[in-house]
């Protein structure tokens, strides 16, 4: 590790290191922006827990909790989000280390897939909550667990379509400075949404499976 | 630290995290399927799993970590989370006083 001034800038994710120039320049302040963008985001995901966990009881005779669970499906849906944030980081480490333009799209396009994946299976649980009579205007609990679950699910279709977004990026520009820092800050939101994502699992799912 | 090395060092931290976090979630949905603990003990499990497995994402896959430069990120993360504590338990103990008081 060499002590430059340059290397001493930080942020959080990947850094590029001062072998990267600009992009490592410019990453500081603008990665700095979207954390606080995705902590503020993270409030919004709080207080929807807050409200899902005030409403545990107001079923109004309604589907509950455990009603809607499907376990199987909640572990598959945990562990395609799992390696699609693997294999977004092999692909930030990649775009690091100098790799060619299309085995970083390789590497992003099978996170996106295992993002799919997972929007997949939430979709197919939706509609079967919904033919259950487990629809949001059912009850105050039922508006609750479909808004919390599914801003998550939302939040994961737009990182979906951006992943699209960055990949036509590196396509068409290469490895630009301002290309690369994008990478970077769309790889925060991906890693982000796990962490929300275990949230919902310990709090909304697991304890349904409760007898 | 040769470029190579680096990478591999790079490379080995997102699979450090990602073989922990997949632990922790298998821990957690074990405890909940088996629940060899009661109610409250699955509560707790699954508390003290998910907040492990947080910080796991943090640190390997966000590299937030406790060294001079990530102070100013770690603050920020600090601060959001006493934000939340604030508003969550402020909503949770007011909401349920008054469900109380309904029933």
């Amino acid at each position: 590790m060499t002590t430059s001034t340059s290397h001493l800038k930080s942020h959080p994710g990947l850094n590029l290191g001062a072998a990267h120039g600009q992009a490592h320049e410019d990453a500081e302040p603008v990665v700095f922006g979207f954390w606080i963008f995705l902590m503020s985001d993270l409030v919004t995901f709080a207080m929807f827990f807050a409200v899902y966990a005030t409403s545990l009881q107001a079923t109004a005779g309604g589907p509950g909790n455990a009603d809607i669970v499907d376990v199987t499906s909640i572990a598959l849906q945990t562990a395609a989000l799992l390696v699609s944030s693997l294999l977004f980081g092999i692909a930030t480490v990649a775009m690091k280390h100098g790799s060619a333009a299309r085995t970083v799209i390789f590497w992003l396009i099978a996170s996106l897939a295992f993002g799919l994946c997972f929007l997949g299976l939430e979709v197919r649980d939706f509609i079967d909550a919904a033919e259950k009579g487990a629809v949001p205007m059912r009850s105050g609990y039922l508006s609750a667990f479909w808004a919390l679950v599914g801003l998550h699910g939302l939040h994961v279709a737009v990182g979906s379509i951006m992943i699209l977004v960055v990949c036509a990026q590196i396509a068409f520009f290469g490895f630009a400075s301002d290309v690369k820092t994008r990478v970077l800050r769309l790889g925060l939101y991906w890693h982000f949404l796990d962490i929300i994502w275990i949230g919902i699992f310990s709090v909304v799912f697991l304890p349904g499976l409760l007898t | 630290m040769s470029e190579k090395n680096q990478r591999a060092h790079d490379l080995r931290m997102y699979f450090t995290g990602f073989g922990l976090a997949v632990t922790l979630t298998a821990l957690s949905f074990l405890t909940a399927i088996l629940q060899p603990f009661g109610p409250v003990g699955l509560f707790a499990t699954l508390a003290v799993l998910a907040i492990a497995q947080v910080v796991v994402h943090f640190r390997f896959f966000l590299h937030i970590d406790l060294s001079r430069q990530a102070r100013e990120d770690l603050q920020l993360i600090l601060f959001t989370g006493l934000l939340i504590a604030i508003m969550v338990a402020g909503t949770i103990w007011i909401l349920g006083d008054l469900m109380t008081r309904m029933m």
